[in-house]
């Protein structure tokens, strides 16, 4: 059954909650759906939160690299948040690395950032 | 290359008894959301912890990955098993028909792949378990058993 990944719009940013065990074909449809908005609608930033993954592999974190590297190459910056303490541990033991993508605690964390780094101030419509 | 029907024979003589034998064909990628949810359903009869079941978890779904991309498609068998001494684990155990690895001690080497990946699989999957076996034969096939055991084992 292929699952709907939701992808709220927050002004310029994307914001991306990735449900658990999403397949590798949901995870290349997610990725050129990204690629195509960034576009269409001026994107400055894509926060992915992925703390409803109970596991990241080899494969899993790969794949969010390229798409983040992807989307900078179209002049959005992505922000990957919200790995879990057991899941960040288990990366680590299994020598993963996601050096050249910003990580984050939380979206929250991640639009505090994405609002200094495209000299916004504080967002329009949050308190 | 020893070749076994069910995961008990070989979990047995190697750990103990096998029980809540759970056998997973791996053929495509949405086999290994099965994978996941097996170890899921398995963990609570072990006492296993959150991080003990995400790092056996990230492994077996590494070896299934394994199994896809250099052989296409093979099984994974996950059992729980009591040891002789009360411990109690989780084993996996992964096999498949595929080309077979020609030089294990290189494979285990983190970075190796044969197949342009990271090629921290193997090595990787031998950090996040407690026990870990290799066999492979080139042009037979290739079988892993690992154990991640709740409770300390030697």
């Amino acid at each position: 059954m292929p699952t709907q990944t939701p992808i709220l719009k927050q002004g310029d940013y994307l914001i991306v909650s990735l449900q658990d065990a999403v397949s590798d074909t949901d995870l290349a449809a997610l990725w050129r759906t990204l690629v195509e908005r960034v576009g269409a609608q001026r994107i400055r930033g894509v926060v992915i939160d992925v703390s409803a993954l109970d596991v990241i592999d080899s494969f899993a974190c790969r794949t969010l690299t390229q798409v983040a590297q992807a989307l900078g190459l179209r002049g959005a910056e992505a922000i990957i948040v919200g790995i879990q303490p057991d899941v960040a541990f288990s990366m680590v033991q299994l020598g993963l690395s996601v050096r050249d993508v910003r990580t984050m605690l939380d979206p929250e964390e991640a639009i505090e950032y994405l609002d200094r780094v495209t000299r916004r101030g504080p967002h329009a419509g949050r308190a | 290359m020893v070749l076994v029907e069910t995961l008990a024979d070989l979990a047995t003589a190697r750990y103990g008894t096998v029980s809540d034998e759970v056998c997973i064909a791996i053929r495509d990628g949405a086999d290994l959301a099965v994978v996941q949810h097996g170890i899921g359903v398995l963990a609570p009869r072990l006492g296993l912890s959150a991080l003990q079941r995400v790092a056996a978890t990230t492994a077996a779904m590494e070896l299934a990955r394994n199994i896809l991309v250099h052989a296409g498609a093979g099984e994974m068998l996950l059992g729980v098993v009591r040891t002789a001494s009360g411990g109690r684990g989780l084993v996996v155990y992964a096999r498949d028909e595929g080309p077979g690895i020609a030089d294990l001690a290189l494979a285990m080497r983190d970075g190796y792949s044969t197949a342009g990946s990271l090629g921290l699989g193997l090595p990787g999957a031998r950090r996040l378990m407690d026990a870990f076996e290799i066999e492979s034969a080139v042009g037979r096939g290739t079988a892993v058993l690992c154990a991640k055991w709740s409770t300390p084992h030697e």
